[in-house]
């Protein structure tokens, strides 16, 4: 199966007063169609400048970013965007929130269809009844679920989520994770999660992909062998158990805390 | 029940302040060229009349005018301070020093440079003292926009237009009333500021002026009512505003 988005041989620095920035360093990531891919690594390593080469805010210095046989060049209004900060519009009601991004790219669509869309995915996330509510009268978990409709309610093929619950405590979190899972079933996207929780990666993704430190390259990419169908509490369970573990210790290799074995560095 | 204590507050506070001044002015036996007390405004109200609502209809269409200019240009700086970061350092220490030097320096200057074009004056000198906080407002509201707002549109192919028409401007609304309600009475200080000092001039402070002239101090004090009470109404209406178009950033009480 061809990959749906690739990134490929990547290399960016940043240019700063102190000179340039190696952030990330010959990256080579491949995503199928309808996959979800969860990328962990340090912090500060370039996880962040990665969904935005993804996205197509900006343009690496060297490799190139391919999204469904297309090169990158500029944004497209096929991705869609959460990041940790649901940066919700207040003078808006969550409704009208949900459906900026069709003021946008949703000319095609009567203004009728635009809102049972934007009420369709409010329900499902289980935000029925808040569509006339301001945000600020939402908590930060239900705050985060009206970001989710928004990056989904023009119909992305990709959506690319920055340390979406980040923010949140951990129940919170592990409903959004469960909201995530039905968003899943319901919609046909390819998706990026950034997270810095390996439970969530290991919970919500197919492929993790491990950082390594800044200049930030592919160190160690891990397939996910637990069932489509996963609980909140086969996290506790083996084969969660033993990824995690793998994934703990990828971490700390990433951190230059433990040293590499050969036989686990993929690639 | 609300609606009473937010209108009967204000006036009691008002007929108090009122009734204390009087009664200080009566304690002391001030004579009114010293002192006048409330109830000798009154006459001096009523003999100008005329001239207060012709004066009082000057100024205010003066410092408004200036203040739309003020708002117009304050409000392009700002745009421009906002998105360049090059032209935020370059113009900031400019704007800094044209703040600081005092405008009552540069009345004189001003009232030379236009001889007799007492509207063009006044109006300019409410433009200058008041355009700062509005542009530095502004500036400070775009440039600190955090990257992820502008970036759910952008990553939809959205240009910097419609960034700033749908999410940058409205975002900064409630910083610009902010610095509007501080630019509102500097506009208004402006204006009187050339009609007192410019010769010939009209406008409230011309009549303050000629009522200094006159020795008439109870014109003099009634002149001061009048501008406070054009203070409060100019910046109510700012209020008023606000509420209008930044409602959504005022927090819910409780
Ligand atoms: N616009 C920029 N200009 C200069 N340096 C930048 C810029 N954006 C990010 N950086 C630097 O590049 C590095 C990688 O940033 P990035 O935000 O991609 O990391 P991250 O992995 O997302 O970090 P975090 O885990 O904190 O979210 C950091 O050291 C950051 O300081
Ligand atoms: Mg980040």
């Amino acid at each position: 199966m061809p990959a749906h988005i690739e990134l490929r041989e990547i290399t960016h620095a940043y240019q700063t007063d102190a000179g340039p920035l190696p952030v990330l360093d010959n990256l080579n990531i491949k995503m199928a169609e309808g996959s979800f891919t969860a990328v962990v690594g340090p912090s500060g390593c370039g996880k962040s400048t990665l969904t935005r080469l993804i996205a197509g805010l900006m343009r690496p210095d060297e490799g190139q970013v391919w999204l469904g046989g297309k090169m990158v060049t500029s944004p497209r209004p096929t991705v869609g965007m959460a990041f940790q900060n649901p940066v919700l519009l207040e003078w808006r009601t969550i409704l009208r929130n949900v459906m900026l991004p069709l003021e946008i790219v949703g000319q095609r669509m009567s203004r009728s269809d635009q809102e049972a869309r934007a009420r369709e995915l409010l329900s499902l996330v289980g935000l029925e009844g808040f569509e006339d509510k301001r945000p600020s009268e939402l908590s930060g978990g239900m705050r985060q679920r009206a970001s989710l409709c928004r990056a989904l309610v023009h119909r992305p093929e990709v959506l690319i989520l920055d340390e979406p619950f980040g923010a949140l405590d951990a129940f919170t979190r592990e409903d959004l994770w469960q909201t995530m899972a039905r968003l899943r079933h319901e919609e046909k996207f390819t998706a990026v999660l950034i997270t810095h929780d390996l439970r969530e990666s290991v919970f919500l993704a197919d492929n993790i992909v491990v950082l390594s430190g800044r200049p930030a390259t592919s160190q160690y990419v891990l397939a996910n062998t637990l069932p489509a169908d996963r609980t909140l509490d086969d996290l506790y369970a083996q084969p969660a158990t033993e990824m995690l573990a793998i994934l703990r210790h990828q971490i700390q290799v990433a951190q230059g805390r433990a040293p590499a074995e050969p036989q686990e560095a993929a690639q | 029940m609300t609606s009473l204590r937010k209108f009967a507050a204000p006036v009691i506070a008002i007929l108090l302040f009122l009734a204390g001044w009087e009664w200080l002015v009566w304690v002391n036996g001030w004579p009114t060229y010293k002192m006048a007390a409330p109830s000798d405004l009154w006459p001096a109200f009523w003999k100008f009349r005329w001239l207060f609502l012709e004066y009082g209809w000057q100024t205010l269409w003066r410092t408004v005018a200036g203040l739309a200019l003020a708002i117009v240009f304050g409000v392009a700086v700002g745009m421009v301070m906002g998105f360049s970061r090059t032209v935020r350092d370059g113009l900031y220490p400019l704007l800094v020093g044209f703040n600081a030097i005092p405008k009552a320096t540069v009345v004189p200057i001003l009232a030379l440079m236009f001889v007799g074009q007492h509207d063009m004056n006044t109006i300019l000198i409410a433009f200058m003292i008041s355009f700062f906080p509005i542009a530095v407002s502004v500036s400070i509201g775009l440039s600190t926009l955090e990257p992820e707002y502008r970036d759910i549109l952008r990553s939809l192919g959205a240009s910097q237009v419609t960034v700033f028409w749908k999410i940058a401007l409205p975002k900064t609304l409630p910083e610009f009333f902010g610095a509007l309600k501080v630019s509102v009475t500097l506009a208004f200080i402006g204006t009187n500021l050339m009609e007192i000092i410019s010769p010939h001039g009209r406008g409230l402070g011309a009549l303050f002026d000629s009522g200094k002239i006159s020795s008439d101090y109870p014109l003099m004090f009634a002149v001061l009512i009048a501008l406070a009470l054009l203070g409060i109404v100019l910046y109510y209406i700012v209020v008023a505003l606000e509420k209008t178009f930044a409602g959504w950033a005022e927090r819910a009480p409780g």
